[in-house]
């Protein structure tokens, strides 16, 4: 044992000497690995934080959604259609929402007005997203003027901007009181954007949906989880994209890691005769370069993976975020939370350490396993 | 002591193709143990090649290669290596220095698949130096040395396994006459230890010299006298 570990301690020795004899050539193979390392890392990070940050903010969204349909077209609910769904066995609360889109020329953005179902704000009074703020240049306290639907000019006040912590989903978020929101839309009371349901037994709720969904027929019902399986395949998809670009500059770093070492260079392959020719044997010179790819690839590694961890998490991956957020005027900004989910870390150090030490290995091996005459000469 | 015997060797390079190559035809030799034998010809008689056959760096392409009476011409490559690691010390013609490495780094190469700890290594490895007169320049890269000092550090490599057998390849080719005269004290010092050493050589000064105890005449390959 203490032989086999003295035995590696060498070979370790000589694979430092030989990248330190190649110092330039090294450096910047590992400067390129490292870049590579750091956009698949950055894009695997990046990707996951954001499912985990919708996940955590949608936890709080209600765990049924019931939306009236007519012609296919999202409609009106009544108060009827929430006695209707109130009365279902299983519904421990439900509540009409009031919501709706604008367009706010001024900024050439988006906004949603929500009536929130706590504390929602007082009369003339609205609460704005962190986007909203920016577009506009809103502090709490400033008024604010929207023209509605109709043409008709509303004005509010600022109570307060919303953290950036929830910045993903509320970016583009005017809450506003019930009153304000009606007459805003025209709405006539008694009526509601959507529903929003609460079940008493949460492992029942697909049966609670599909009791709703009898009981209004027409009518789209939507699952928290569906919700989040929805932002989930949309920052996968995006994810996998990015992926797909960044992978191919793996691909031709593998590439060019194979084509380098498959054309051993002459005093590659005499060096490795010389080894061989004083005592060394197929699997000695193996170790070697195995050892040589490893510590090649696991410096890179590492160091692609720290600098992808702070781009990410404390430098807000600016490299990366237009594409995984998505397009939008009012673009979230928020702080992820840094995490290291092992099982990413496998599989970055998987696709990124074996095929680079595997295109080292492979051509050395086929240097190796000649007659060390022949290596030394170079006539295999 | 070893024995190598060669019987019915044939050696051709590129077998097979237009540019085929036949440096060795039907060698039969026995190399003594314990003696300084010494292959003599002109350039491209095959002395090289019978070195390297002889030392297990390549394999005959036809005929048998024994060692103390064991064919060890067609054992796989890894017992190979171990008789190269064990059994056999190489000084080639160019040295084959690994340039970039110190002089002690290149001494202890040999030995690193052996798994002895660094201190006795690096000890080991210090003594050859000393005994070589290279002790003060342990530390120097190869590539500063000068050619007499990097054949002293060929031969601590070669050394650093305590093989049995030594076998240098031209080993005066690029020494001068002093030099080619210390050479020869350090391999009758060797066969003083009881090693057998075997050399070729197209020196005079070499094949002449009353410390070789066998000549053995090479041309186009054949065995001559």
């Amino acid at each position: 044992m203490r032989a086999r570990l003295n035995r590696h301690a060498r070979l370790v020795d000589y694979t430092l000497g030989a990248l330190a004899r190649h110092r330039a050539r090294s450096l910047g193979l590992l400067a390129v690995y490292t870049l590579v390392v750091f956009v698949l890392a950055s894009v695997m990070l990046f990707a996951q934080a954001l499912k985990r940050e919708a996940a955590a903010i949608l936890q709080h969204n209600p765990e049924v959604l019931v939306q009236k349909l007519s012609a296919g077209r999202h409609a009106l609910a009544t108060a009827a259609d929430l006695a209707t769904v109130g009365d279902v066995r299983g519904v421990s609360a439900a509540r009409g929402r009031l919501w709706g889109y604008f367009f706010d020329p001024v900024a050439a953005a988006n906004y949603t007005l929500l009536v929130p179902s706590d504390s929602p704000p007082a009369r003339g009074s609205v609460v704005v997203g962190d986007g909203v703020a920016r577009v506009r240049g809103l502090v709490a306290g400033n008024p604010l003027a929207l023209r509605s639907p109709a043409g008709v000019l509303h004005s509010f006040t600022i109570e307060r901007v919303l953290d950036e912590a929830s910045s993903l989903v509320s970016a583009d978020l005017v809450l506003i009181g019930e009153e304000d929101c009606r007459a805003f839309f025209e709405l006539p009371p008694g009526v509601y954007t959507d529903l929003a349901i609460s079940v008493t037994n949460p492992q029942e709720v697909r049966t609670v949906a599909a009791k709703i969904a009898a009981r209004l027929p027409g009518s789209r019902v939507i699952l928290r989880e569906e919700l989040l399986r929805t932002y989930e395949s949309l920052f996968s998809w995006r994810e996998g994209l990015l992926l797909a670009i960044a992978s191919l500059s793996l691909l031709a770093f593998v590439i060019l890691a194979w084509t380098k070492a498959a054309g051993l260079s002459a005093d590659e392959r005499r060096e490795i005769g010389i080894l061989k020719a004083i005592g060394w044997d197929t699997a000695d010179v193996l170790q070697m370069k195995l050892w040589e790819g490893l510590l090649v690839s696991g410096v890179a590694f590492m160091a692609g993976y720290v600098a992808a961890h702070v781009h990410v998490f404390h430098l807000g991956a600016p490299m990366i975020a237009p594409v995984l957020k998505g397009w939008a005027t009012l673009y979230p900004r928020f702080a992820l939370t840094p995490t290291v989910d092992g099982l990413q870390l496998l599989s970055l150090a998987l696709l990124s350490i074996v095929p680079y030490t595997l295109a080292t290995l492979v051509p050395s091996w086929r240097a190796a396993i000649v007659d060390p005459d022949a290596a030394m000469r170079g006539t295999f | 002591m070893p024995r190598i015997e060669l019987a019915g060797v044939c050696k051709v390079y590129q077998e097979g193709k237009p540019n085929a190559f036949t440096a060795l035809s039907d060698i039969d030799l026995v190399i003594d143990s314990g003696r300084i034998t010494v292959l003599q010809g002109p350039s491209g008689s095959g002395k090289t090649t019978l070195l390297t056959l002889a030392g297990c760096l390549a394999r005959p392409t036809s005929g048998r290669v024994r060692l103390d009476g064991e064919v060890v011409s067609g054992l796989p490559e890894r017992f190979t290596a171990e008789l190269r690691r064990k059994r056999f010390g190489f000084v080639f013609q160019q040295f084959n220095l690994i340039a970039g490495l110190s002089v002690r780094d290149n001494v202890m190469l040999p030995a690193y698949p052996t798994g002895i700890g660094q201190r006795a290594l690096v000890a080991r490895a210090d003594a050859l130096l000393a005994r070589l007169d290279l002790a003060r320049r342990a530390h120097a890269r190869v590539e500063s040395l000068s050619g007499g000092e990097q054949q002293r550090v060929a031969i601590a490599r070669a050394l650093i396994n305590d093989p049995p057998v030594f076998i240098a390849d031209e080993p005066t080719a690029n020494l001068d006459s002093a030099l080619s005269a210390a050479f020869l004290d350090v391999v009758a010092a060797l066969r003083a230890e009881g090693r057998t050493v075997v050399l070729s050589s197209h020196d005079p000064r070499i094949c002449a010299s009353p410390l070789i105890d066998r000549v053995v005449r090479l041309a186009d390959g054949r065995v001559v006298a």
